[in-house]
């Protein structure tokens, strides 16, 4: 939106590494609770809405803090461009 | 056997079915059959590009085997399940609008059409379709399995005269209706699944007593149940994190999901899609594998784990919402069986019969034999599923690990990184692919991780190892 004037490879190349950034970070929650809290014995779980709170935390947790950040990082990161664009025959 | 059940059930799948073929029917035929045909003409917006990503992917594996085995394993089935939310976002990104634009330049209409375009050359054309066919006609035969036993298991007719049913519908449909159709009832039917998974757990749930009781009754029966490591602490960190590539990173590379990538309208659709895809396959994996383990104390003592999710449905649902609850995974698995079948007719009709065999076809003479050839492949993969012979069923459960290990490196360096070529794509489709079926066979679990991840690690380095040491020979 604010970016025009930038290389349209150079939005689309940010953007695919938006998504690399966003698969480890979701892949380091993911790990972290599952396996954090997940590792003591069963008898000691805290539970949260019923659920084991790693499986919370790491499954439906992990799953809204997703869409969340899609949401946020599409509506305001990700730049609208013409596909018919010539200045793409150079690359 | 439920009368009540099977009449909501084909009702539900005729209704999708109708609306899907109206239409795709009032729809314009404009420039290009084959773009028409097999890409929907590069127009679907945000909404069906999300669901009919989520429902070709979403196949009998995420509604009746996935649900099957959280029933044996308990919740570290669904921590690995989760792993699939990743494909909602990663998929699209990855190829993102970089792929979209040079798949329009290319005129590209599978994901073939771009190889031959990015690598010019025959052999990655040659080795890639013919991955193509081995595979996907395998994995197909495997889902027509699925859903004739699903028919099956709900209406108590033979498994002969189910599948006979199911490949009726499929062939009928997907031969006339062509990618717009299938789109079409792809969004439909991922909208029948969403709902159908929530009233569905919601039901369960309310028939278990309450999600803490369930919880207090899997532990009372298994404590491993409620903790990550599976019924018999044999699902390890490393083991269950390796499906990240399997499952996850690495669905960019599958050619289905490849060829949804390049049919979109504009970026907006592209936005809205990523949004919308993320949720939807969040709530469907979570929600099918949590009603697998809660069926557990419900349903104790099954025995076929794919049944689990028939049987459940008709225990805690009143029959007719059971039957069209339950049209869900079968939507889900005939759509599979959709793409799968125009992926591989077109990898016939248009990488290798316009490419190599009659480049000069005339368009009627084109339009009839994608017709023809979606149709006789239905056939035979029916006759195949009749009576299905032991090397299919080894042979799709490589397929998605065979793909992905094939084409992932040409797929993804193909868009990003110049300096790779033809020999790096033809080095690392031979390593990948050979690679991961000897993995399979004789150590199937290097470093206690699916063997997908080594194979792809392999074909990282053929790719880059052939693209640099043999760019400057001449061929």
């Amino acid at each position: 939106m604010k970016e025009l004037d930038k290389n349209p490879i150079q939005i689309a190349n940010r953007e695919a590494l938006i998504g690399v950034f966003l698969v480890v970070f979701h892949f380091i929650w993911w790990f972290a609770f599952a396996y954090g809290l997940g590792k003591k014995d069963p008898a000691e779980y805290q539970y949260i809405l019923g659920f084991p709170a790693w499986f919370f935390y790491s499954c439906i947790a992990g799953i809204i803090i997703m869409s969340m950040l899609v949401f946020i990082i599409v509506k305001f990161f990700f730049t609208d461009l013409p596909f018919d664009d010539e200045e793409f025959e150079q690359s | 056997m439920n009368l009540v059940a099977s009449i909501t059930l084909f009702s539900s799948v005729a209704v999708i079915f109708l609306i899907g073929l109206l239409a795709s029917r009032t729809t314009n035929t404009s420039a290009s059959f084959m773009e028409d045909y097999y890409l929907g003409g590069r127009s679907l917006g945000g909404f069906v590009l999300a669901m009919t990503m989520t429902a070709t992917y979403g196949s009998a594996s995420s509604f009746i085997g996935g649900p099957g085995v959280a029933y044996n394993e308990g919740l570290g089935w669904v921590l690995l399940s989760v792993i699939q939310v990743s494909t909602g976002y990663f998929t699209l990104m990855i190829l993102g609008k970089r792929f979209a634009i040079t798949a329009k330049k290319f005129k590209a209409i599978t994901m073939v059409d771009f190889l031959k375009e990015r690598y010019q050359s025959k052999w990655v054309v040659l080795l890639s379709s013919f991955s193509i066919i081995v595979f996907l006609f395998s994995a197909m035969a495997a889902q027509w399995i699925g859903g004739g036993r699903l028919i099956e298991s709900i209406t108590g007719l033979s498994y002969h005269s189910a599948l006979l049913i199911f490949v009726l519908t499929v062939l009928i449909y997907v031969t006339f209706g062509g990618f717009r159709a299938v789109t079409l009832t792809d969004s439909i039917q991922g909208t029948i699944m969403i709902i159908g998974t929530v009233i569905l757990l919601a039901s369960i749930i309310i028939a278990g007593g309450g999600i803490s009781s369930i919880m207090a009754d899997l532990r009372a029966e298994n404590p491993n149940l409620i903790t990550p490591y599976g019924a018999d602490g044999s699902l390890s960190p490393q083991y269950v994190s390796s499906f990240w590539i399997l499952v996850g990173v690495g669905i960019v590379a599958l050619p289905q999901i490849v060829v949804r990538a390049m049919s979109y309208k504009n970026t907006k659709s592209f936005h809205r899609a990523l949004i919308i895809g993320t949720i939807v396959v969040g709530v469907i994996m979570l929600n099918m594998h949590l009603i697998g383990v809660f069926a557990r104390p419900i349903l104790p003592g099954v025995e076929v784990a794919d049944t689990v999710i028939p049987l459940i449905a008709l225990e805690v649902l009143p029959a007719w919402l059971a039957g069209i609850v339950l049209a869900a995974p079968l939507a889900a698995i005939m759509s599979t069986v959709d793409s799968l079948l125009l992926l591989v007719s077109s990898t016939i009709v248009k990488d290798v019969y316009l490419n190599y065999i009659q480049p000069t076809a005339s368009k009627k003479k084109v339009r009839t034999l994608s017709m023809t050839i979606t149709a006789i492949l239905g056939l035979i993969v029916y006759l195949i599923a009749i009576n299905p012979p032991d090397l299919i069923i080894w042979l799709n459960l490589y397929t998605i690990g065979g793909l992905e290990a094939a084409f992932i490196w040409p797929v993804v360096m193909g868009i990003y990184w110049k300096k790779g070529n033809k020999y790096g794509a033809i080095a690392a489709i031979i390593t990948g692919f050979s690679s991961y079926i000897l993995f399979q066979a004789f150590y199937p679990e290097p470093f206690g991780m699916h063997s997908v991840v080594s194979s792809i690690a392999i074909s990282l380095i053929a790719y880059v190892g052939a693209s640099l040491s043999l760019r400057n020979k001449v061929l």
